[in-house]
């Protein structure tokens, strides 16, 4: 089949009109999700089939208020409809898809649409709820004065669908000719002179809602009250941890189960020799720790695919902007630094929502410090290895304490970190913070699982192409050069791995860690919890007996303990984050930058630790 | 888009960063920052913002609500949507109060 026969159809329109439910109920299930060439914008497409065989080639562009672009999205969306992008072809059609209950700024954008010289299609989505509101529209006038062909759907509930593919498809095969470009780069006059024809266009053929929806007012009164929409906002926080650390725990467990049994399958099977420890210690242990995360990650997703599609996120934006602004932090940097916590991977591929580059790239650099999950095998290891398990003043766990202030110290040190490079970095140029608060709505469940799915694959396919590979290349360093016969102490002591340990030694000296310490951060590259499977090597090889806590509570000095867990508080040695940093930023240079401050941080918080713990005689 | 607004009738023509919730008004100039203070946003970018988010000459403005630090940022109806901004950007919008 050939996909340049078949029209091609973009849909545009601003953010929040119902867009992306338009497009996945033309489309269904016959879509592909990918990247737009260099640019790290997805590219959503499919084919659309009319009743009587014809096909339309779908694309789902950004959302824009204007084809004035400033994010990368908005580049995209711009480009396609002009034409621009390489190796596609300008649309056949363009549909403007109008959020019905909310036509004024969509019009403009249909009049900036029509002087592309493409042929527009206006398409009013959500008509049920104009409708309700008692809205009327005129669509024949309308479509009089927009000279374009106009025509109502409800995405969700697949109404309108058939007309609007027959308009397109007519539309497509020549029904109104393409005119020439007159786009430009519009100036503030030209957006006025298009605003007072919107306002026109409304005053001709759309009367106000008689019964105007009162129930976005009466929760936005509660949501963004100054106490109870903060209390509501951390209410929800708390209910998103607890769920992601402890609703996903029994699938994780399952998940882990299942990998340990597959790993004790491939051993049966499997001669032993180079080739088992590959599948059983490389492979299988490589994918398990990927996929081990798996369901934080969508439990996570859940909540914000939720959030987002409600329509409380911005209103979370805009209770948080103060708090973030004061440490040079947008009000939408509140989302990617919150999945974070999860792993900085989604968390880093989710800052596309802020326009700004600069803005964009301060969340980048920050996202990182946030406690992520991989972090807490080591954290929960090493406390209860080396802190005592005792009360303080009778109510507070000690443990629970340390854990508590590594969290702070990550939240803490991200707001100075945000602080310094507003500072130093890029004085100045503070992105304004304007956005659309959405009507409240119901999240259509169905948009909400094909979006998990999406979100969960690309979550999948992204890490899993770099994580596996690192595994397999970190046991092969681990492993080889195998120890001589006859040999003292652990095998790994011998590997590349342990050799790099030993030569690092030196350098990692002043802040107390021993080379089997510093062994463990090499494969912690991989993942940061894989230190605690490498400890456990280290140690078991090394012909130590009882549990590794038990093991590291007799060998470890405190003072070098407290140390390990002021590096991992920074843990710059996550080779997935900064891949995904590359990616998304478009070259090494940022990650550059991400590792070495992280790094110098990591050093010199472990140091302090190391040092002012001696001295107060916990060595 | 007279950038002397405020000069031109100080009784009922005030700031949009300047006013409370529950305020009416009607927009009667989106101005471009004048001697913005340095590494602020760019002037005519701040201005076209304004514009593409409706904030445009005769459009009616209702604040509805402040957030929780120092009443920043403020959410506002403009005609028929409810946009979110921060004060200092919306000192660039001029209102002539609604008649209650």
């Amino acid at each position: 089949m050939n996909l340049s026969t078949i029209p091609t159809v973009a849909l545009v329109g601003n953010p929040n009109c119902g867009k992306t439910a338009l497009f996945n109920a033309l489309t269904g299930s016959r879509q592909k999700v990918a990247n737009y060439a260099g640019v790290t914008v997805e590219k959503k497409e499919g084919l659309a089939e009319l009743p009587d065989g014809r096909r339309l080639r779908i694309v789902d562009l950004p959302g824009t208020y204007s084809l004035r672009a400033r994010s990368p999205d908005e580049v995209v969306t711009r480009d396609a409809v002009l034409g621009r992008l390489p190796g596609e072809p300008a649309p056949d059609v363009i549909l403007c898809v109008a959020d019905a209950t909310n036509l004024g700024l969509v019009l403009r954008l249909a009049l900036e649409l029509k002087t592309t010289g493409r042929p527009v299609v206006f398409v009013l989505n959500m008509i049920d709820i104009a409708e309700r509101q008692g809205i009327e529209i005129d669509v024949d006038a309308l479509s009089r004065a927009l000279g374009a062909p106009v025509t109502a759907t409800v995405a969700t509930r697949r109404r309108g669908l058939d007309s609007l593919l027959e308009i397109a498809a007519a539309q497509a095969a020549g029904a109104s000719a393409p005119g020439p470009d007159l786009w430009h780069e519009p100036l503030a006059t030209d957006v006025r002179n298009a605003h007072r024809a919107a306002r026109d266009l409304m005053r001709t053929a759309v009367r106000p809602p008689s019964r105007p929806d009162t129930l976005t007012g009466r929760l936005d009164g509660v949501l963004l009250h100054p106490v109870a929409g903060v209390l509501i906002l951390l209410g929800l926080l708390f209910l998103m941890f607890q769920a992601v650390f402890a609703w996903a725990a029994p699938l994780q467990d399952l998940i882990e189960a299942g990998f340990a049994a597959l790993g004790t399958a491939a051993t049966a099977g499997l001669p032993p020799g180079w080739m088992h420890g590959l599948v059983v210690d490389g492979l299988i242990a490589g994918v398990g720790s990927v996929l081990v995360f798996l369901p934080q990650i969508l439990v996570l997703f859940v909540f914000i695919l939720l959030l987002e599609d409600s329509g409380y996120m911005a209103r979370a934006a805009f209770l948080m902007d103060r708090i973030m602004g004061g440490a040079g932090l947008h009000g939408r940097a509140f989302i990617p630094l919150l999945s974070s916590f999860a792993c900085a991977v989604p968390g880093i591929m989710s800052t596309r929502v802020i326009d700004n580059r600069r803005d964009r790239l301060t969340t980048i650099l920050t996202a990182p410090l946030m406690t992520c999950s991989a972090r807490i095998p080591v954290y929960t290891l090493i406390i209860g290895a080396l802190i005592p398990d005792r009360m303080v003043g009778g109510v507070l766990s000690l443990q629970g304490l340390v854990m508590f202030g590594l969290y702070a110290a990550g939240i803490l040190s991200a707001l100075a970190v945000a602080f310094v490079i507003r500072k130093v970095l890029w004085r100045g140029g503070s992105e304004p913070f304007m956005m659309q608060l959405p009507d409240y709505k119901v999240p259509d469940p169905v948009n909400l699982l094909r979006n998990l799915g999406q979100k969960a694959w690309a979550f999948i396919s992204r890490a899993g192409r770099i994580i596996l590979p690192l595994m397999v290349l970190v046991w092969a360093l681990s492993i080889w050069p195998s120890a001589p016969e006859g040999a003292e102490g652990p095998a790994i002591a011998y590997s590349a791995a342990g050799r790099i340990g030993h030569w690092l030694e030196p350098i990692f000296a002043p802040i107390g860690f021993s080379w089997e310490m510093v062994v463990a951060l090499i494969p912690g590259m991989a993942a940061r919890e894989v230190a605690v499977a490498a400890l456990g090597a280290i140690y078991a090889v090394g012909g130590a007996q009882g549990d590794l806590a038990g093991i590291l509570s007799r060998q470890w000095p405190l003072a070098s303990g407290l140390a390990f867990l002021a590096w991992y508080v920074f843990a710059p040695q996550c080779v997935a984050t900064l891949a995904v940093v590359r990616r998304e930023t478009g070259g090494w240079v940022w990650p550059g930058i991400m590792f070495a401050y992280m790094l110098a941080l990591a050093y010199l918080a472990a140091l302090i630790v190391y040092r002012v713990a001696i001295a107060f005689g916990l060595s | 888009m007279s950038s002397d607004a405020l000069r031109g009738d100080p009784e009922s023509a005030v700031r949009l960063g300047d006013v409370q919730p529950g305020f009416r008004g009607i927009i009667v100039a989106v101005r471009r920052p004048l001697g913005a203070a340095p590494g602020a946003t760019d002037p005519e970018e701040l201005e076209l913002r304004l514009l593409e988010f409706g904030f445009v000459e005769g459009a009616q403005v209702e604040v509805l609500h402040e957030g929780p630090i120092g009443g920043d940022p403020i959410a506002v109806r403009v005609d028929d949507m409810r946009v979110a901004l921060r004060r200092s950007e919306a000192m660039n919008v001029i209102l002539a109060e609604a008649s209650a």
